[in-house]
């Protein structure tokens, strides 16, 4: 068992040293042209904005409608730090440091939405998040020192490859320490009962400002990762259709599933990009297929389902641990 | 000796409805008192109110001499008084040994830090709960079950992960709330056997709500009737068996000429009220 566990961590720890050296290397070799490179650094972006919406959406069982504000403020607070605070020089250094307070800031924010969530569920909630999302995008439009509607620029181009993969690797790796706790237990039992929860002696309220907390953090990270990649950011790109596009990843993918929010949001982000000849119709896609997905397959392409490797089989619906009479307590 | 819960004087309006009438209760450590009535009488609600679910607006309670009226539920029950339900309430798409690690949600000494790190003292714990939980289901002869989802699980198995949830938090003062609900007469046997038994092993003072007369009986020290939110008998359950204002409010003659004459029994053996 422990010689399989320590083989097991070895290898996960080659695969990720692979992955980030293949991350370093790649786009210098000029194998895969930098339109390629771009998408796969989307790809990542849209990992880690699903991954943290389905702790709220997927495990929590609530429905935020507007993560777009958290990401807008990720980014916008990110971009003043590079932008206007730290002299030039130092920006490449500080990338990591501004990313986080970035999504400090956004987490702060989360707490804001997180209060109403004590008091109200479901509907009233997903209202709360969307008024939310417009009140960040009414005032970003409307704060001339951050160029209101024209937008914001002037960052440098900070986000490579490699920063993105690790983002994608801390928010993987924190989310599935988090569900294979007593904490995300806590908070997928207020997704399945929360009346019982609270008589189980789980500390619901205390567990939905973690929630939240954690999901805008990384959701303001994807922001700042964003906004230094594009270079340009506007109150637009973050208004209630960017919300729109995470919940399509994360229905897509499947609710309540790390391996999921993965697939969700590869097949969507590539999916957009081949479907650019389509043009403005392209737009269609997206809507469109959250309201196919939610006729046909409600729980999405892993709902609820895990790959092993982030710890699949202890929750959900596996059954091959059964036939053992007497399994082991599984190894966390 | 210092009574380890004590229900004062406790009124709950739903409404325009008195659901509950001045109910007052002492109840001492090891004890096994029963709750009985008709339909409607308020015995849940007292459940609710006693774990924080419903707000106490008249009346006080006090556990182990400590007034708990204004407590949020998770630290009534964190303070040591767990409870089952009615109708089953577990998560049901979390494994069973999901549901009886999150019973000990209050005991678990790692912090959101710990976890997001899977720091050592994080490992720790984790295996000294899923230690303790694998104990619990061991008992509950639940083992096998341990990575199945709630939901895939028969009916009796579901109210025995209810017990185990309940008990993992090491509970003083446990509340049923009707665990003989849809069990034929083997069943409840059984279960009458498994609580008497659990109450010995856990140490524990118990509360129980119950339809079924047999398990009561069987079971109780003391009842206490309601109907219609008013306490209209309490004491040992033979007296009560023959409390004029009981026979007439729950039992009904043909109750009570069951009881006096087994032979002569209709053969359902629990009151349908």
């Amino acid at each position: 068992m422990a010689i399989s566990d320590n083989r097991k961590n070895l290898l996960l720890w080659l695969g990720t040293a692979l992955l980030l050296a293949v991350a370093w290397i790649l786009p210098d070799t000029g194998v895969l042209n930098p339109y390629v490179v771009q998408i796969l650094m989307y790809v990542g972006i849209n990992m880690i904005l699903t991954l943290a919406l389905n702790l709220v959406n997927g495990y929590m069982g609530e429905f935020s409608v507007g993560h777009a504000g958290f990401m807008a403020i990720g980014a916008y607070v990110s971009s003043i730090f590079t932008v206007a605070l730290l002299p030039r020089a130092w920006a490449p250094l500080a990338f990591p440091g501004v990313l986080v307070v970035g999504g400090a800031a956004a987490a702060l924010a989360g707490l804001v939405v997180a209060y109403p969530s004590f008091r109200t569920r479901g509907d009233y909630l997903a209202i709360v998040t969307l008024a939310f999302n417009m009140i960040v995008k009414s005032v970003l439009e409307n704060l001339e020192i951050l160029g209101g509607p024209r937008g914001y620029l002037g960052m440098p181009r900070l986000t490579n490859l490699v920063w993105v993969v690790v983002w994608v690797l801390l928010t993987l790796l924190a989310l599935r320490n988090l569900v294979h706790s007593n904490f995300g237990r806590g908070i997928m039992a207020i997704r399945e009962d929360e009346v019982a929860a609270n008589l189980t002696s789980v500390d619901t309220r205390r567990l939905k400002l973690y929630a939240f907390l954690i999901s805008a953090f990384f959701t303001g990270v994807a922001g700042g990762l964003f906004a230094h990649l594009l270079q340009f950011i506007n109150p637009r790109s973050f208004s209630i259709l960017k919300s729109t596009d995470m919940l399509v990843m994360v229905y897509l993918g499947g609710v309540g599933s790390l391996a999921g929010s993965l697939l969700g949001a590869t097949i969507f982000t590539v999916l957009l990009e081949l479907l650019r000849p389509l043009g403005i119709w392209r737009w269609v896609v997206g809507p469109l297929l959250l309201v196919l997905l939610m006729i046909f397959r409600p729980q999405g392409i892993m709902g609820f389902r895990e790959w092993k490797l982030f710890g699949g089989g202890g929750q959900g619906s596996q059954p091959h641990l059964l036939s053992s009479p007497n399994p082991p307590p599984p190894t966390p | 000796m210092k009574p380890l819960l004590e229900v004062i004087e406790l009124t709950h309006n739903f409404g325009g409805l008195r659901a509950v009438s001045d109910f007052s209760l002492q109840m001492g450590e090891g004890e096994l008192v029963g709750l009985i009535g008709p339909n409607g009488a308020g015995k849940t609600t007292i459940f609710n109110l006693i774990t924080g679910v419903f707000r106490i607006n008249q009346g006080r309670i006090l556990f182990q001499g400590e007034d708990i009226s204004a407590w949020a539920s998770h630290r009534i029950v964190a303070a040591g008084i767990a409870r089952t339900f009615q109708n089953i309430r577990l998560f049901k798409e979390l494994s069973v040994l999901d549901n009886v690690r999150l019973g000990a949600f209050a005991q678990h000494r790692y912090t959101l830090l710990d976890a997001l790190r899977r720091s050592p003292n994080f490992q720790g714990e984790e295996a000294r709960l899923t230690g303790q939980a694998y104990a619990l289901l061991e008992r509950f002869n639940l083992a096998r079950y341990a990575a199945m989802p709630a939901r895939q699980l028969p009916y009796g198995e579901q109210r025995r992960i209810e017990m185990a949830r309940a008990l993992i938090s090491g509970p003083r003062l446990l509340l049923l709330d009707e665990p003989a609900a849809g069990m034929n007469q083997a069943e409840t046997e059984e279960l009458v056997r498994l609580i008497r038994e659990v109450k010995e092993e856990f140490s524990l003072t118990i509360l129980l709500i119950e339809h079924q007369m047999r398990v009561v009986m069987n079971l109780c020290q003391m009842v206490t009737v309601l109907d219609f939110g008013e306490t209209i008998a309490a004491g040992p359950p033979q007296e009560i068996h023959h409390h004029p204002a009981v026979l007439e409010a729950y039992l009904g003659r043909d109750g009570a000429l069951a009881e006096e004459e087994p032979e002569k029994a209709v053969p359902a053996p629990w009151i349908v009220p």
